[in-house]
């Protein structure tokens, strides 16, 4: 029963881990807590819907195409609202809040013009086969979740280590005027960031819509809030305290769920913010410069 | 009190529109008292939260006068406040705004979840013991203190840490508890709101207080400006009154108030009112 129980939280874990991923990543170059990033998350699992429902499209096609149409919108909100601020030098709460303004006009806008229903994907879509291993049953559409996951991380972890593009990207992050100096173009190096995290949040919405089968507008509100948990656990900034972080998160929840009280999933990762930032402020494995302020 | 009777029919025939502009025009000042310290807390409808769930309890459990139920109705905002202000505080600014958000929706899922609050139904059959009066009564109170107090020395402090963190430090001014300070103040106004909103309208539901709402009431403050406390209100009635002038717009409210924020932050950053406080 515990085995089986760890094995659904590690799986949910892992879509934590990718979702909070980009979040962090965006946080830790960009400078900004991007409350848009939710709707990435949203939009993904919209247009792989679109996709699927109403061209047919395959899932091994419509997963990447969806990956890179939420990463479009991050780079074209990321131009309109915050390129401006960035070049102003403005300070980080007014890019918070522009995001903020954004993210209930676009979250208010799509429910105006899709409705709140729950819509779901072709039953056809999802592999309905299921393995067992003794008492530990593992669906294949599980199993899928768990795969594009280890490859999606796998490749950015990759990106960030060893290409060109990830030495800029890192240069960026720690000291962004000595990036400039060095010949790096910070405006599209910005621009692939925002594109690589809102391709994640959109892999990720894919993800869970695959596994929970239910879309709507606000599912990514939802997981924002997973996200303030998981890069605050993490360390803001921190790649692998991020991975590791959202790990955590999906166990503790399934767990709690499991044991405790069901009630209490959605609260217990809120507990475990403020408990962070009152024992352990630059996260669990204390990597994260915390600007005190 | 008599009032004439034009007075009295407009009164009610919008009972419900004026009860609004009052209890928004306090939570817009309890964002005004959160922005002019130069922090971001998106917690605002929580704390409104908290009052009106608080304040309902303690009349319909326990049977409280309204007399003593307005004034405790601070008191679980303000101890929320502190439980994450004091940790966040002493970090930058983004820690205060996410730990924030999160106490909004965390509450939402006890209030639909445990059954003294009511669930998803709410609480019901709340009397309605919050006169008009009232609400205005304590709008000007708060605007007439919160004046006083931004002309004092401690508003200049404030002004200061709010245009240069590390100049007002080295002036003495010690950052973090100007802006605990704000936080609870900023707590307690919004429970106040809460509770008089309560009280004004008999029910309350664990989906008022979200997300949603704490954004509507940020564009209060960030459309009229912190210049002065009177400004931030009268950001808070314009939005108020919009959706009612157009009609056509209700539906579309929320975007629009997005909108707002959006266009503030990036051309309008001194709000529609931008006159300052004089001091001497």
């Amino acid at each position: 029963m515990i085995a089986q129980q760890l094995l659904n939280g590690f799986l949910l874990g892992a879509v934590y881990a990718l979702f909070a991923l980009g979040f962090t990543l965006m946080f830790g170059v960009l400078k900004v807590i991007n409350l848009t990033y939710g709707f990435y998350f949203t939009i993904g699992a919209f247009i792989a819907l679109g996709l699927t429902s109403k061209l047919g499209l395959p899932l091994w096609s419509a997963l990447p195409l969806s990956a890179v149409g939420s990463g479009l919108v991050a780079v074209v909100v990321d131009t309109l609202l915050l390129t401006r601020l960035r070049r102003k030098g403005a300070p980080e709460l007014a890019s918070l809040m522009v995001t903020i303004g954004a993210v209930l006009a676009l979250n208010a806008a799509m429910t105006a013009w899709l409705g709140a229903d729950i819509r779901r994907l072709p039953a056809a879509l999802i592999p309905d086969a299921a393995y067992n291993w003794g008492d530990i049953r593992v669906t294949a559409a599980q199993l899928l979740i768990l795969g594009a996951t280890a490859v999606l991380v796998a490749a950015l972890i990759g990106l960030i280590r060893f290409t060109r593009l990830g030495l800029a990207i890192r240069a960026l992050a720690s000291r962004p005027d000595a990036a400039g100096l060095m010949g790096i173009d910070a405006g599209r190096t910005a621009a692939i960031v925002s594109l690589l995290s809102g391709a994640l949040a959109g892999a990720g919405g894919v993800l869970i819509a695959l596994d929970f089968n239910a879309i709507q507008p606000y599912m990514g509100e939802q997981m924002l809030l997973r996200g303030f948990v998981v890069i605050i656990l993490g360390g803001l900034g921190d790649i692998r305290g991020a991975l590791i972080a959202g790990l955590v998160l999906g166990m503790v929840e399934v767990l709690t769920a499991g044991y405790i009280a069901s009630e209490l999933k959605d609260a217990v990762g809120f507990l475990i913010l403020v408990l962070v930032l009152w024992t352990r402020p630059s996260g669990l494995f204390g990597r994260a410069v915390v600007r005190r302020a | 009190m008599t009032l004439p009777p034009w007075l009295d029919d407009f009164l009610w025939t919008y009972q419900n529109l004026v009860h609004a502009l009052g209890v928004n025009g306090l939570l817009a000042l309890s964002m005004y008292v959160v922005l002019s310290v130069g922090q971001l807390s998106l917690g605002q409808a929580a704390f409104m939260g908290l009052g009106a769930y608080s304040s309902a309890l303690m009349t319909i459990q326990l049977k409280l006068p309204f007399a003593l139920v307005l004034p405790l109705s601070c008191v679980t905002p303000v101890l929320f406040a502190l439980l994450i202000g004091i940790p966040s505080l002493r970090l930058s600014g983004v820690y205060l705004a996410i730990a924030t958000i999160g106490l909004g929706e965390v509450l939402r899922a006890v209030y639909l979840n445990v059954d003294l609050f009511g669930g998803p139904m709410g609480l019901n059959g709340i009397p309605e013991s919050a006169e008009t009066w009232m609400i205005y009564a304590l709008l000007a109170a708060a605007i007439v203190v919160l004046w006083v107090v931004g002309r004092s020395r401690i508003g200049r402090a404030m002004e200061a840490m709010r245009e240069d963190e590390t100049a007002a430090q080295v002036m003495g001014v010690d950052l973090w508890r100007y802006r605990l300070g704000a936080l609870v103040a900023s707590a307690a106004l919004a429970g106040l709101a809460g509770c008089l909103s309560a009280h004004a309208s008999d029910f309350i539901g664990p989906n008022e207080y979200g997300f949603d709402t704490a954004v509507t009431i940020l564009s209060y403050a960030l459309l009229g400006g912190i210049g002065t406390p009177l400004a931030p209100v009268l950001g808070a009635w314009v939005l108020t009154l919009l959706p009612e002038l157009l009609r056509g717009i209700s539906d579309i409210r929320l975007v629009v108030n997005g909108l707002i924020i959006v266009v503030a932050v990036l051309f309008l950053p001194t709000g529609l009112f931008p006159w300052r406080l004089k001091r001497g």
